[in-house]
């Protein structure tokens, strides 16, 4: 049912191929599940919101983030795409991003969801 | 408080650290495991610059000091993320107390010290003392 945790195969390649020196590596992530979501957290240092891309299709939520260059660095891809279960709802899938910290909250459909029977007597 | 269902490896790699921390305290040094911040540092004629990639971090916990004119010490927390009735997945994301020093390459002057802390990413400009800038000798002809 749920195989969030494993990593579907990231295409090698950066996105566009506009950025010749640029490298692509796959932010550190953490995977949480509550009762009526899945969060994934990914550590994306300095990288604005404006520059985040996520995608959810075809059961495969793909998340990539683009820092500019520095000084110092070559300009970074993070990318990872997770394969998500079908009890995701696609559709109120949200995103934030936070000093560094990318959260993508996946809200779980309602039939899957517990429910509490009310026993009557 | 979150429960937590670890990679089985994950419990061994905690006492791995816990082992390594023991032994740094005793030691006399703080941990540098595996929270530890890479720091990028580089210098021009004005100024000696460190970055680290810091994501997360609360700013009000980091601390930046320089001892000794050209002794850097970054020292910050990450914590976990904290949601209420749930169990891990995947856990890669390190956390706990760091510590890092560094010797710059150049005497710097401490009370002109400039820190950002930007997009998770900590930026510091540490202005040269003027006995360590590179002075401009006039050579007298005779």
């Amino acid at each position: 049912m749920l195989n969030l945790a494993t990593d579907a195969a990231s295409p090698a390649s950066s996105p566009n191929g506009t950025e010749d020196r640029a490298v692509t590596v796959g932010p550190r992530v953490d995977v949480l599940e509550t009762e009526s979501e899945f969060l994934v957290v990914a550590d994306m240092p300095g990288v604005k919101p404006g520059d985040v891309d996520i995608r959810f299709e075809k059961g495969e939520l793909s998340v990539h983030g683009r820092r500019p260059a520095t000084r110092e660095y070559a300009p970074t891809n993070y990318q990872r795409v997770f394969k998500v279960a079908d009890s995701v709802a696609a559709d109120k899938i949200t995103a934030d991003l936070k000093v560094g910290v990318l959260t993508v909250r996946l809200p779980k459909v309602e039939a899957v969801k517990p429910k509490r029977i009310a026993v009557t007597g | 408080m979150s429960q937590i269902r670890r990679h089985p490896l994950g419990s061994l790699w905690n006492d791995f650290n816990q082992v390594q921390d023991e032994f740094a305290k005793w030691l006399g040094r703080a941990s540098t495991v595996p929270t530890a911040a890479q720091l990028t540092v580089w210098e021009d004629e004005h100024a000696v610059y460190a970055e680290a990639d810091l994501p997360g971090v609360d700013p009000a916990k980091l601390e930046v000091t320089v001892t000794e004119g050209n002794q850097l010490t970054v020292v910050g927390e990450r914590t976990p993320p904290e949601v209420p009735g749930s169990v891990w997945l995947r856990q890669e994301r390190p956390f706990g107390k760091f510590t890092r020093v560094v010797g710059l390459p150049a005497l710097v002057d401490a009370d002109k010290v400039e820190a950002k802390y930007v997009d998770g990413v900590l930026k510091l400009t540490l202005p040269k003392h003027e006995a360590a800038k590179p002075r401009k000798i006039v050579v007298k002809g005779e």
